[in-house]
């Protein structure tokens, strides 16, 4: 079986490991509220999408 | 291949996925606005259009079609009755979805089906507005230009008037001319 004849430097791991990172999510901001929200959802904070209320948020 | 297979299994066989339907579809009528997985959602659209269309076209067989379809009788007649109505004056888009966010149990993406108010006639408002506007617009333009007219036939009067004022004065003179002969 073919098997790694030698063992990677931290260098060349932690190059393969460069684009491991995470990516942050697209976030756009309630015009209601301007919370930040995800794009073409309704906003969780305030319940408002594309200027009427869709859920009630009533929670004080 | 799947060419012109449109739709998709959501992870159940044929009859599972048309009871699940058919009992979605009768719980959007009854309760308006329902929750569900975004991929629920889409399929269920169209299949609740399809209903609203067979309410519109009313007859004794499409409520039959209907009846066939949906689970509950009551709700089939609401359909029948009541939103028929409402969506009379709407050529299809009857049913909207508000994605809503991930659920907490599977991170499912949910979203929001809800069939389209009746206050709602926004898009129709609109291009009544447009419509009255540009109604505003021409009777101002035809107003202005009756104005116009108007302006040239009182000056047109104007121009006569004095004409007219001065006509019949002739006659008078020609009749005391008339009188000094005799």
């Amino acid at each position: 079986m073919a098997v790694p004849k030698k063992k990677k430097s931290k260098s060349k791991r932690d190059m393969r490991r460069a684009h491991d990172h995470l990516k942050m999510p697209n976030v756009s901001y309630c015009p209601q509220c301007h919370e930040p929200i995800l794009p073409h959802r309704v906003c969780p904070e305030c319940g408002y999408y594309k200027g009427r209320a869709i859920i009630s948020t009533e929670e004080s | 291949m799947r060419h012109r297979k449109a739709g998709k299994h959501l992870g159940r066989d044929s009859s599972h996925r048309r009871a699940m339907f058919r009992n979605m579809v009768t719980s959007l009528f009854k309760y308006e606005q329902i929750e569900t997985t975004d991929a629920k959602a889409k399929q269920l659209r169209s299949i609740a259009e399809r209903m609203i269309t067979l309410a519109k076209r009313g007859d004794l067989h499409a409520r039959r079609q209907a009846l066939a379809y949906m689970t509950d009788k009551k709700v089939t007649h609401r359909l029948f009755e009541e939103l028929r109505e409402r969506f009379m004056d709407r050529q299809g888009g009857y049913v909207r979805i508000i994605k809503k966010g991930n659920r907490q149990g599977d991170n499912a993406p949910i979203s929001i089906v809800q069939l389209i108010s009746a206050e709602e006639g926004k898009k129709k408002r609109k291009k009544k507005a447009k419509a009255e506007t540009k109604a505003q617009m021409k009777p101002k333009e035809e107003a202005s230009a009756a104005e116009e007219a108007k302006e040239e036939t009182t000056a047109q009067a104007a121009a006569e008037a004095p004409a007219q004022e001065a006509s019949p004065e002739e006659p008078d003179r020609a009749e005391s001319e008339a009188k000094e002969e005799v």
